[in-house]
């Protein structure tokens, strides 16, 4: 089968999941896991098949399997869409194809499959548990099965359609509806559990400030569109066609931007909402809402990354412009923003409780991370940290959903009302829990940066040695100082979580879960420490060489001209080591003797900042006052009280008034009195009659012969005169 | 001679003489005698049309027989139910034979 | 004026008061009398027709059967020995009316009929008129249907008399 062909079919099989779970198969749980693993089975296959194709490709970036149809008519041309396999696409669903596979079968353990339904389990609420008794008669509760089960897979079967439709396309327009496809199912998702009131509101908040970055994107494919008269990526990247969108002003000659400027601020600000970024940012951290799978695809392996990935396949539209390496104005915005948020980001992670909150933070700083790579013009650190980031955040995710369950299993078990997923109730779970806490170690070490062992040291190692070799200081202190941070997280949370002693019952009690859940655990922690070996800089001492530089190779020939390769420098490499390390311990020291109910010892240093972390800074608070509250007020007054009630019912009121006084009148003036006049007056007159001539008939011979022959005159009297006449 | 005429005269004074006699008297015998007035006045007018007209035929005359013999029918027939309803309501007078009215 | 003629005058006032005093007695035997009267003027005018076996059949069925008739039902029919107030009910004045509009009206046709006043034809041959008018009476292609019918009516209405008048003590 040709290349071409299997991109075209790859996005086919979860949709064709999605159709048959929603209208066939929704009771049968069985039959809809096994469908929805094999679909991704079949997607996963050949995404394989693409990317050992593709590595074998010479020249890959300037000839990239492509096949294109013509969809839209418009005017004399076509708008066409089609699939485009260069190694950006190629690597992208290498990762793709893996997360996905290894989250589908996660799901069939984390949503309990084989378990007995529960006692009071409904459609639209976490599974509460069932309770079972054993040979001697003595009751446990044991978790229950979702009882949305086949839903789930149907959702995440469109999710990943909307990804592989993304990944593969070769056009804005249709990376624009997969993306859009992957925010319903994310809005669909989040709100899981639909009855949880902090659920549906999550959902929404996820929707909607997603929906604000993309509707800044969709102003910058249309601007495009008319700028260029194509969306597709052999059309905009066409050095005259770039050239000519540098050399345009942009509309209305904003900020002195160029067109190319304008274009990719506006799509930058679409990255900006789906890559949760500062301002938009908020909805990630409620995203956990969620069940963990969604956690984990959403929000740490695709679609979050469909957003640096769609800046990174527009780098060349981005850096259009730049001479000398100087940034554009977009990359400097791009800097600016993504380092912020990454050392934002990682100080409110530093203070939360919940496990998955500190992995949502995380996922938001990381991002950060890769986007200000690519503000810097680090093209293959950035695409290379979205790879790694990608296996050891899904991870990190499924191992924590793995930790959330052993807990609950606990909570069930002694009957304990503890939140299972809050940290400060958990510990000691490295006995419990032995593949989780391994696998959860190897991802953290890798999210931290741990030297040589782990994806995630090459991949942050390559964006330290970009920012300091390209000599962008703030940059580089702020991005080491997130790392630092970084690391002191993760080995709090490690250490909260794992190490130490349970400090609850639940947590005494907890369990290693199915082979389902950890043999992704474990296929992802291989990933997460050989992906790195990928890409060792080949400047590297004395591993450097050892292995060419893959990623470097194969990704970075996706651009017209390859990136040069940096000189090797010791300073970055130091600064990571001692942040890397030194963060991991810090977070190990303090918080291994952590006992119950003791108060977060950070809590205690800080003081008042670490209230202000905790809440986030209060920005949700914030939105609320400056957005939220006056949209509901403007909704509630002007299109509710005014228009809604005001004028459409009003209207209609009116015209109900006007009706029913009509109709009375009618009823009233011409009804009643003429037509059921008319008839009363016909009943009645003839009864009158009838009662007025009645008297004729007196039974009396006499009168009725007399009767007779006055009637007899008549013929009578005619007859004579007739005679007459004659 | 006498013309046809004078009979045919007498015979509907006669008849009327009948006719007034049924519409007036109040008892029910008055009545049927008033009838029989009638009938003799229709016989009369029979013969002489006969007479005059056809002498030599027997087509008025025999008209003439089936008219007695109804006449007596009648008669017969007659004052049986007015003794029948006297018996009843123990009046001849017709005025109060009224069950049918309305 | 001839002698028919004069009798014809005086036997027709004779009839005619006759019969206005049988509607207007108030005794209803006087009124039965009244009524022999006037059945025996006309039996006279059948005389004066050349229908002496009519005039024979007159007294004979009328004043012998039928008259006798309503003297029996009339004194059958008494309540009490006297009649009580006038015979007359209160519409007399419109069958007063009736009546002569009905003359009037009879009279006024007869006189616009052409044969009104025409003169008695000879009579040819009298003797044979009865069996002519019996054999009339029961030939199959003459008057047999009528006479047969008759009968059976006198028969019907016999037995009906019979039946409504008859005591329903026994």
């Amino acid at each position: 089968m040709s290349t071409e062909l299997l991109a075209w079919l790859l996005p086919l099989p979860p949709l064709l999941v999605f159709f048959l779970i929603i209208l066939l198969t929704n009771r049968h749980k069985a039959l809809s896991h096994s469908i929805a693993v094999g679909a991704a089975l079949l997607s996963w296959l050949g995404s394989m098949v693409i990317f050992f194709r593709a590595i074998q490709t010479e020249h890959l970036g300037l000839n990239p399997y492509t096949s294109a149809i013509n969809w839209l008519p418009t005017g004399d041309t076509w708008l066409r869409i089609g699939v485009w396999i260069d190694p950006l696409s190629a690597a992208t669903l290498f990762f793709v194809g893996w997360t996905v596979l290894m989250i589908f079968i996660y799901s069939v353990g984390y949503h309990n499959y084989g378990q007995p339904q529960g006692d009071h389990d409904k459609k639209g609420l976490q599974p509460y548990g069932a309770t079972v008794a054993d040979e001697h008669g003595h009751k446990h509760v044991v978790p229950s099965i979702e009882p949305m089960y086949a839903r789930f897979f149907a959702f995440i079967g469109l999710f990943a359609f909307g990804m592989y439709t993304l990944v593969v396309s070769d056009n804005l327009l249709t990376l624009f509806v997969g993306w859009e496809i992957m925010g319903l199912c994310s809005y669909l998702l989040i709100g899981f559990w639909y009855q949880k009131p902090s659920a549906r509101a999550a959902m929404i908040k996820a929707f909607l400030t997603t929906r604000v970055g993309d509707v800044f994107m969709l102003l910058g494919i249309a601007y495009l569109y008319s700028a260029v008269g194509s969306l597709s990526y052999s059309e905009i990247f066409k050095p005259e066609t770039l050239n000519m969108l540098v050399a345009t002003p942009a509309v209305g000659g904003f900020l002195g931007l160029s067109a190319a400027g304008m274009i990719g601020i506006l799509l930058f600000i679409g990255t900006i909402g789906k890559s949760a970024q500062w301002p938009l940012h908020v909805w990630l951290p409620d995203a956990m809402e969620g069940p963990t799978p969604v956690s984990a695809m959403i929000h740490a392996a695709t679609m979050v990354s469909a957003g640096v990935y769609m800046v990174i396949r527009m780098f060349p539209l981005l850096q259009a412009g730049s001479e000398h390496g100087q940034l554009t104005p977009v990359m400097t915005l791009m800097t600016v923003i993504g380092a912020f948020t990454a050392i934002f980001a990682a100080t409110i992670a530093v203070a939360q409780n919940d496990i998955k909150r500190v992995l949502a933070y995380s996922t938001i700083s990381q991002l950060g991370y890769m986007i200000a790579a690519l503000g810097i013009g680090a093209y293959v650190a950035a695409a290379f940290h979205l790879i790694t980031h990608a296996f050891f955040k899904a991870l990190l995710f499924l191992g924590s959903g793995s930790v959330i369950h052993g807990v609950e299993h606990g909570v069930l078990h002694t009957g304990e009302h503890v939140d299972p997923q809050d940290m400060f109730n958990m510990g000691g779970l490295r006995k419990k829990m032995p593949i989780t806490f391994w696998t959860f170690l190897i991802g953290g070490l890798a999210l931290s940066g741990f030297p040589l062992v782990t994806a995630g040291f090459w991949s942050k190692d390559e964006i330290l040695a970009d920012a300091f070799g390209h000599g962008h200081w703030v940059v580089f202190v702020t991005l080491a100082l997130a790392a630092l941070l970084t690391a002191f997280y993760t080995g709090r949370q490690i250490t909260l979580t794992f190490l130490g002693k349970p400090r609850t019952e639940s947590a005494n009690h907890a369990q290693e879960t199915p082979w389902t859940m950890t043999l992704p655990l474990v296929v992802l922690a291989i990933f997460s420490i050989g992906i790195g070996w990928a890409g060792i800089s080949e400047s590297f001492p004395i591993l450097g060489g050892i292995i060419p530089n893959f990623a470097h190779e194969f990704i970075g020939s996706t651009l017209a001209e390859l990136p040069e390769v940096l000189p090797f420098n010791i300073w970055p490499l130091i600064v990571s080591l001692i942040v890397a390390l030194g963060g991991l311990t810090t977070g190990w020291l303090v918080y291994r003797n952590q006992k119950v109910g003791e108060e977060d010892p950070l809590k205690i240093a800080l003081g008042p900042l670490h209230t202000l972390l905790q809440n986030k800074y209060y920005f949700d608070e914030l939105y609320d006052r400056i957005f939220v509250r006056p949209a509901y007020w403007m909704a509630d007054t002007f299109t509710n009280q005014i228009l809604d009630k005001g004028i459409i019912d009003g209207t209609l009121h009116f015209v109900a008034r006007i009706a029913s006084s009509v109709g009375g009148i009618l009823r009233n003036y011409f009804d009643k009195p003429v037509v059921n006049g008319f008839g009363d007056f016909v009943g009645e007159g003839v009864k009158k009659v009838g009662q007025s001539i009645k008297v004729i008939q007196t039974g009396r011979v006499q009168q009725y012969l007399i009767m007779a022959l006055i009637l007899a005159f008549g013929a009578m009297f005619y007859f004579v005169f007739t005679l007459l006449q004659n | 001679m006498i013309p046809l005429s004078w009979y045919l005269i007498f015979a509907a004074l006669l008849f009327c003489i009948g006719i007034y006699g049924v519409l007036v008297r109040k008892n029910a015998i008055a009545i049927l005698m008033g009838i029989e007035l009638m009938l003799n006045a229709v016989n009369v007018n029979l013969i002489a049309f006969w007479r005059y007209r056809d002498p030599a035929g027997v087509a008025g005359q025999a008209f003439a027989i089936i008219v007695f013999a109804v006449a007596a029918a009648e008669v017969a027939v007659g004052l049986a139910l007015i003794i029948s309803i006297y018996r009843r309501r123990n009046s001849v007078v017709a005025d109060d034979i009224n069950l049918l009215k309305w | 004026m001839t002698v028919e003629q004069i009798i014809f005058l005086f036997v027709a006032a004779v009839t005619l008061i006759a019969g206005i005093s049988v509607v207007t007695s108030r005794n209803l035997i006087h009124s039965a009398l009244w009524l022999i009267l006037t059945l025996s003027g006309i039996a006279v005018f059948y005389v004066l027709l050349n229908a002496g076996f009519f005039a024979v059949i007159q007294v004979v069925i009328y004043i012998g059967a039928i008259a006798i008739l309503f003297i029996f039902a009339a004194m059958l029919t008494r309540r009490v020995m006297q009649d009580t107030g006038p015979q007359s009910n209160s519409n007399w004045w419109l069958g007063a009316v009736v009546a002569l509009l009905f003359f009037a009206g009879i009279t006024l046709i007869l006189i616009n009929w052409q044969g009104f006043a025409t003169q008695a034809p000879m009579l040819t041959n009298t003797s044979g008129q009865l069996s002519q008018l019996g054999l009339a009476l029961v030939s199959p292609d003459k008057y047999v249907l009528p006479f047969e019918l008759a009968s059976v009516l006198l028969v019907a209405g016999m037995i009906g008399a019979i039946f409504v008048a008859g005591d329903k003590k026994q």
